[in-house]
């Protein structure tokens, strides 16, 4: 838990000086079950450059999560709380959540 | 006759006291056993009388005082018993379910697969409510660990079936349904004939393969799937198959690796987020069967208990090129047959642990040879590889435990132990122990690489030393 926070902070931290408005945009990224295993988190601040679709999100957490691959191939990807694709353009303060199946019972 | 008299006579008072309770007992039985005749006495009575009857007997015995007659006297335009309509009341008094859903649901028959944290609830409110017929699919035994969770067994039905418990809960709670007990595990050459006989199918099972071979046999039977599913501290619920929306394989075509998926028997799960999941799976159930409101098909419901937080989240419509359910697909009840669930998600259909064999026997002692190293004096440092949160709940005594996820970070505490330990100087053996016994042989398989030529990991893990060695020792 404690790395959690300090992940979160140094994100943030990384986050906030988005000096070029017109060039970036700033997304939520939520995880959901084996998502939050792999990740320890349970969201996460991410700067994009402007333009940037959700496969490039992918790509990024992807590069600071290697473990996140595993589950690339079997989730649901909302965008703003709504199934979304790959090739969506992400806009500034949009949420983006990596929903994997819980099989548990 | 001393009233709070101090000392004297105490022991008089207590045989007065007991004789006196003895035969308010006896008298208070006598009078439950006429109530029950009496009341028996009325059914009978009411059931054989014609509907003229009712009305003339309703007119003298009621005073105006229970809404339900005065229903009885002007007209009956439903199926509903008297003891039904008494029973449902409260169900026939909401404006938006009423009779018309009640008789649904008196008329439908549910299917709940998976008698566990999931089902137990869902199976309590189904019964209660009046489904018509309740079908109990589980081919497992009541243990003490499902208890605080799966609410729907005693303690008295440890060690009998699942399904047995279930029914017999059931059964206490509402006599008047039909309730069918299938105490087998769910396999493709059985599920076509179970499922095809409901209408409505609630999954409340644990493991991948189920959710896909459930999820297909639907999609090939037509019938409404209500999905749930939790583990540790979140749940997930969806509709699916439901009037052309999508399946489960439309969301999630490729299953996840077996690395991904986690059983309760090793996450844990805390028992009241199952509860939840398992009440909405009957609410959504009850909705489809009763024929009233929305059903949650195309969105799907995300419960996050440790941030008490519940997102619903529209998914996909149904896919045009699902293998089962698409356009072109042509999944017909032959293949579904034929398909193999264990292999597709590499994972097996039943939540028996796996057990692996990695190593040469020569690298493993049994848990009954490590006890006979311990009472020997033998110079050892003994390593275990759970996770910390394992090692709380029980350890052996003097072992060390260095999570296998860190195994490598803690080489040198292994060293260091080992140099310790070794009073001979002819060298300290190294075992390494987990929970079940597959841990500690991966473990054992990184430590040889790394130079501990000697290390031998204890077959079967602490649960073989609660086993076989020490009895008293807790297991989880």
């Amino acid at each position: 838990m404690d790395v959690t926070n300090i992940e979160i902070k140094t994100k943030n931290a990384e986050c906030k000086p988005a000096e070029n408005k017109g060039s970036s945009v700033q997304i939520k990224v939520l995880f959901f079950s084996r998502a939050r295993d792999l990740t320890g988190l349970t969201e996460l601040p991410l700067e994009l450059s402007s333009g940037s679709t959700t496969q490039d999100c992918l790509n990024k957490l992807v590069a600071r999560f290697p473990s996140l691959e595993e589950i690339l191939g079997s989730m649901v990807l909302a965008l703003n709380e709504e199934y979304t694709n790959e090739s969506v353009i992400v806009q500034d303060k949009d949420e983006l959540a990596l929903i994997p199946p819980i099989s548990g019972g | 006759m001393e009233t709070n008299g101090g000392g004297g006579g105490s022991a008089a008072d207590v045989s007065r006291i007991l004789s006196e309770l003895e035969t308010l007992k006896t008298a208070k039985n006598d009078i439950e056993c006429r109530i029950s005749a009496l009341e028996a006495q009325l059914r009978d009575l009411t059931t054989t009388t014609t509907k003229k009857d009712i009305e003339d007997k309703n007119d003298t015995v009621s005073n105006g005082s229970c809404p339900l007659i005065s229903a009885v006297h002007s007209n009956i335009n439903h199926d509903l018993s008297p003891d039904s309509v008494y029973r449902y009341s409260r169900h026939l008094l909401l404006p938006s379910f009423g009779v018309q859903g009640q008789s649904n649901l008196v008329k439908s028959s549910i299917l709940v697969i998976g008698a566990g944290g999931l089902g137990s609830p869902a199976l309590l409110y189904l019964a209660a409510c009046g489904v018509g017929r309740l079908g109990i699919v589980d081919h497992d035994v009541v243990e003490l660990n499902n208890m605080h969770r799966q609410v729907i067994h005693t303690e008295a039905y440890i060690g009998q079936p699942k399904v047995k418990s279930a029914a017999a809960t059931c059964r206490s709670i509402n006599s008047t349904i039909q309730i069918v007990e299938y105490q087998e595990a769910l396999r493709t050459s059985n599920a076509l004939e179970i499922l095809s006989r409901y209408d409505v199918v609630v999954d409340a099972t644990d493991n991948a393969p189920s959710r896909y071979m459930i999820s297909d046999c639907c999609v090939v039977l037509g019938k409404p799937l209500v999905s749930g599913a939790a583990l540790g501290l979140e749940g997930q619920l969806a509709v699916y198959n439901y009037n052309g929306g999508p399946c489960y394989r439309c969301l999630f075509p490729t299953p996840p690796p077996t690395s991904a998926c986690q059983r309760c028997s090793d996450s844990g799960v805390l028992g009241v987020v199952p509860g939840i999941i398992g009440c909405l799976q009957a609410l959504e159930a009850i909705k489809i069967a009763g024929a009233v409101g929305e059903p949650l098909s195309g969105r799907m419901l995300l419960f996050d208990a440790l941030s008490a937080r519940i997102r619903i989240v529209k998914i996909r419509g149904r896919s045009s090129q699902c293998e089962v359910c698409g356009e072109n697909s042509a999944f017909t009840q032959q293949q579904f047959k034929n398909f193999d669930y264990e292999k597709f998600t590499q994972a097996p259909l039943s939540t028996l642990p796996v057990k692996l064999n990695l190593l040469p026997e020569d690298s493993r002692i049994s848990s009954k040879e490590y006890k006979e190293k311990i009472d020997n004096g033998e110079s050892h440092v003994l390593v275990d590889v759970r996770p910390a949160h394992h090692f709380k709940i029980v350890s052996l005594p003097n072992s060390i435990n260095i999570p296998l996820a860190s195994l490598e970070v803690g080489l040198p505490e292994i060293s260091k132990a080992l140099k310790e330990e070794d009073n001979s100087g002819s060298g300290a053996s190294l075992y390494v122990v987990c929970r079940r016994g597959n841990d500690s042989q991966r473990a054992v398989q990184c430590l040889q690489k790394m130079g501990f030529d000697s290390a031998k990991d204890i077959i079967g893990g602490l649960e073989s030393w609660g086993h076989d060695v020490d009895p008293n020792f807790p297991t989880y």
